[in-house]
């Protein structure tokens, strides 16, 4: 009780929750009102670059440790304790090597693709409602502007491809094309009804749509109804795609392509594709999280005395460290699989899934019976057809039998 | 802000000036990229938020995927074309030059130029509003002609059957 | 239904994933210069001599350089050269020895054929594998010095082996001895029966027999003069 009673009013107004504004004003406050939103969104612009920088480093540590653990072997942990140096390692390792430019690439594409592709990976994370308040740029259609931002970096990858005047580059080129073709569909369908359901373009509007509770321990994230749950798995195999992660990561398939459009890097170069791959990764995990995880919300109300951005740090790297478990289980996808299940899978779910949405959209104030009704009918909506396209899928690739080796 | 404007006017037509005189097909294609993104800054800067960003999603993300494969998947054998008889292009280039200053000059000399006043941005759910109510029939119809479109794309890229001689 | 297969992998990876942490048979690494790799007994590496005792290697160096190895080894990286001058051995029978032995390791490919031509059990292979060097040319090329290693660690690292090979020895000398007494019987029986006492005491001091690891039996024998330096020695 007398914990209830010191607690401040709105989980908003408490210190922890307000700390970076906090931050920000005390860092902006003495600086005349002409320059103050300037710095403010300068400040914003470092600190994402900062924190996304961090996380990129650690990512790559964390996923060479887990992908270690998961095949038997300790990973990195050689440089500092636990290996946790081994970023800066790689950082000085990329930065003095050698910058080798094929003879007969196109200078200027080969130089631009790293670096178009690092800043369009960048710039889609300024949307993303990181907590409470915590937007950098608020936009009437951000969702839309993200994707814009997102659908270039395949762009790039062909760029690097055709530019470095190398075979195996330029399949790779024609790969991620391919792939993006593909995926980009699936990506947008699916993120339409919640669009639909939520009735804004806005990430904030989208992630204010998710606040409160079912019965009070139900939240209301999209991932959480039945054609949310379906749009959010459609959007995150698309979101392995077009990140070019395994078990999509055709245009560098290092067993066939040697590494595809990453053959002729090296150096610093070599380290902003990576880096550019995990800030794409870590971007459309945020959209995901936004979109269908309820962004910064916390899933309990007795929860929310922790800050919003620490969930919203919780749920991306629960997504991330998805992407990372995905890439050490499946073996990699032969292009007309991959083509194959985007059109005849994915595509065709999320066009159901469209009218689920815009179903559950319609149907919003029902109560009682009609809303137990409403879930059932969204829930056959999700599941007929993921049998039913399911087994066309896998028809005529039955059950693999060994002729002369026993399983 | 007539600044800003000249200055996305720059960015959008040096691109699709160069992506008509270079040679090189690729980046003919990289350059025109660049002119959309240029437009879509235009959009960008008169406050149409959504039109902008709808537009750099088509363009630069679906239709220079579909212009890139197209010129990836059809080039001749050879670098780049063969240099037209030098008649042949004095020909076209008039034709171009006086095609570019009969349109140039009709819409500057009889075209009313708006005013200058920034208008207020339609909101996004007016526009939403928009296009569901009075334009529903536009929209539908442009809707049907790409799905026609599609289809008759999928027709065109279906296998034949065997007995056509197909390599299906 | 689809999907099942995918859900089964997740499973078997995170188990993995959470068993490397709790169970050995999951974690499988040794890291390795910490943890010195318990190498089966019949690894092989490089070839080595074999001497019988630790404290006097180049007295008793098996070796009699009678250069077999040096010309059946298939990429020729062991060279030897012949001692001028006679010194007992171990057995403290005077015989020829290597006044210089080197084998390249960088050329030597491990075949183990000049341990299966020799005749006197005297180059064994080794299982030591960290033989990085600075020098690609001196430092891979071992002298006799280097390559010299007591019976005792022959025994330690191929025990099997190295039992076999000196219970062959010890019957060979066994044989040897009753042959010489045998000789020395009969000519003491046939011309002159007058010196058999001289016989008897003289033979069992030329074969005596010399287990394997045991002390130097050449207390008596003259301390070998330091052998010349290789011609091509090692670099420091």
């Amino acid at each position: 009780m007398i914990l209830a009673a010191a607690a401040p009013a709105s989980p908003a107004d408490a210190w922890l929750e307000r700390a970076p504004l906090l931050l920000r004003d005390a860092l902006t406050g003495w600086l005349p009102d002409a320059l103050r939103p300037w710095v403010a969104a300068l400040l914003s612009i470092a600190t994402i670059l900062g924190v996304f920088g961090l996380l990129f480093a650690y990512m790559t540590l964390a996923e060479r440790k887990i992908l270690g653990r998961i095949q038997n072997r300790p990973g990195p942990n050689r440089t500092g304790p636990f290996g946790l140096l081994q970023p800066f390692a790689d950082a000085i390792k990329a930065l003095t090597k050698e910058d080798i430019v094929p003879r007969a690439a196109d200078q200027v594409l080969h130089f631009l693709a790293p670096v178009v592709l690092v800043a369009l990976s960048l710039i889609g994370l300024a949307v993303i409602p990181f907590g409470r308040n915590l937007v950098a740029v608020e936009l009437e259609a951000s969702v839309l502007y993200f994707f814009a931002a997102g659908a270039a970096t395949e762009l790039s990858i062909f760029m690097a491809g055709w530019a470095s005047r190398n075979k195996y580059s330029l399949l790779a080129a024609m790969r991620a094309l391919a792939q993006l073709i593909s995926y980009e569909v699936p990506l947008l369908l699916s993120m339409v009804p919640v669009v639909v359901v939520a009735g804004s373009l806005s990430t904030t509007g989208i992630v204010a749509a998710q606040g409160g509770w079912a019965a009070g321990v139900w939240p209301h994230w999209h991932a959480l109804t039945p054609w949310g749950f379906s749009a959010f798995g459609v959007f995150m195999v698309a979101a392995l795609a077009e990140s070019n992660r395994s078990p999509f990561d055709l245009p560098e398939a290092e067993s066939e392509l040697i590494a595809g459009h990453l053959t002729e890097y090296s150096g610093f170069k070599y380290a902003l594709f990576f880096m550019a791959e995990y800030l794409g990764m870590a971007a459309l995990s945020a959209m995901g999280v936004t979109l269908f995880l309820g962004g910064w919300q916390a899933p309990l109300a007795v929860l929310e005395f922790i800050p919003s951005y620490v969930w919203f740090g919780m749920k991306l790297l629960l997504l991330l460290l998805g992407f990372i478990w995905i890439r050490a289980t499946f073996p990699r996808l032969r292009i007309d699989q991959l083509t194959r299940l985007s059109w005849k899978f994915l595509v065709p779910l999320a066009l159901v899934n469209l009218v689920n949405g815009g179903l559950w959209a319609v149907t919003s104030d029902w109560t009682g019976a009609a809303g137990v009704a409403r879930w059932v009918v969204s829930a056959l909506l999700v599941v007929v057809p993921f049998v039913v396209l399911g087994r066309s899928l896998t028809a005529g690739y039955g059950p693999r039998t060994y002729r002369y080796a026993s399983p | 802000m007539t600044l800003l404007l000249a200055i996305l006017a720059l960015v959008c037509l040096v691109p699709a000036v160069a992506a008509v005189l270079v040679r090189n097909l690729i980046h003919s294609a990289l350059l025109f990229v660049l002119a959309w993104l240029g437009l879509a800054a235009f959009y960008l800067a008169v406050g149409a938020e959504f039109i902008a960003f709808a537009h750099a999603l088509v363009y630069v993300g679906g239709v220079s995927m579909v212009v890139l494969f197209a010129v990836l998947l059809t080039r001749p054998g050879r670098e780049s074309a063969l240099p037209a008889p030098s008649a042949q292009r004095a020909l076209g280039g008039l034709v171009a030059v006086s095609l570019v200053a009969s349109m140039l000059g009709s819409s500057i000399f009889w075209t009313r130029l708006p005013s200058v006043e920034p208008t207020p941005p339609v909101p996004l759910r007016r526009l939403g509003e928009l296009l569901a109510g009075p334009y529903l029939v536009a929209l539908l119809l442009v809707g049907l002609i790409l799905t026609v479109a599609l289809i008759g794309g999928l027709l065109l890229a279906a296998p034949r059957r065997p007995s056509e001689g197909g390599d299906a | 239904m689809l999907g099942k297969g995918l859900l089964q992998g997740l499973a078997v990876t995170a188990k993995n994933l959470v068993g490397s942490y709790h169970d050995p048979a999951r974690y499988v690494t040794q890291e390795y210069p910490e943890v010195q790799p318990k190498l089966p007994e019949a690894y092989r590496n490089f070839p080595f001599l074999v001497s019988e005792t630790a404290d006097d290697p180049m007295g008793t160096l098996r070796c009699v350089a009678c250069q077999i190895c040096e010309k059946e080894c298939p990429p020729q990286c062991i060279y030897i050269e012949k001692s001028k001058d006679k010194k007992p051995d171990a057995t403290g029978k005077a015989q020829i020895y290597p006044a210089v032995f080197a084998i390249d390791t960088a050329v030597c490919m491990s075949c183990q054929i000049c341990v299966e031509v020799c005749p006197f059990d005297a180059i064994k292979m080794d299982q030591e594998f960290a033989i990085a060097a600075t020098d690609r040319f001196g430092g891979l090329l071992l002298n006799r010095e280097q390559l010299a290693k007591p019976n005792a660690y022959y025994h330690q690292i191929h025990p099997t082996e190295a039992a076999e090979v000196d219970e062959r020895l010890a019957a060979e000398r066994r044989a040897a001895e009753e042959k010489a007494r045998l000789a020395a019987a009969a000519k003491a029986a046939a011309p002159k029966p007058a010196v058999p006492a001289a016989a008897a005491a003289a033979a069992p001091g030329a074969a005596r027999p010399a287990p394997a690891g045991s002390t130097a039996p050449a207390a008596s024998a003259p301390v070998d003069p330091v052998p010349p330096p290789a011609p091509r020695p090692p670099s420091p």
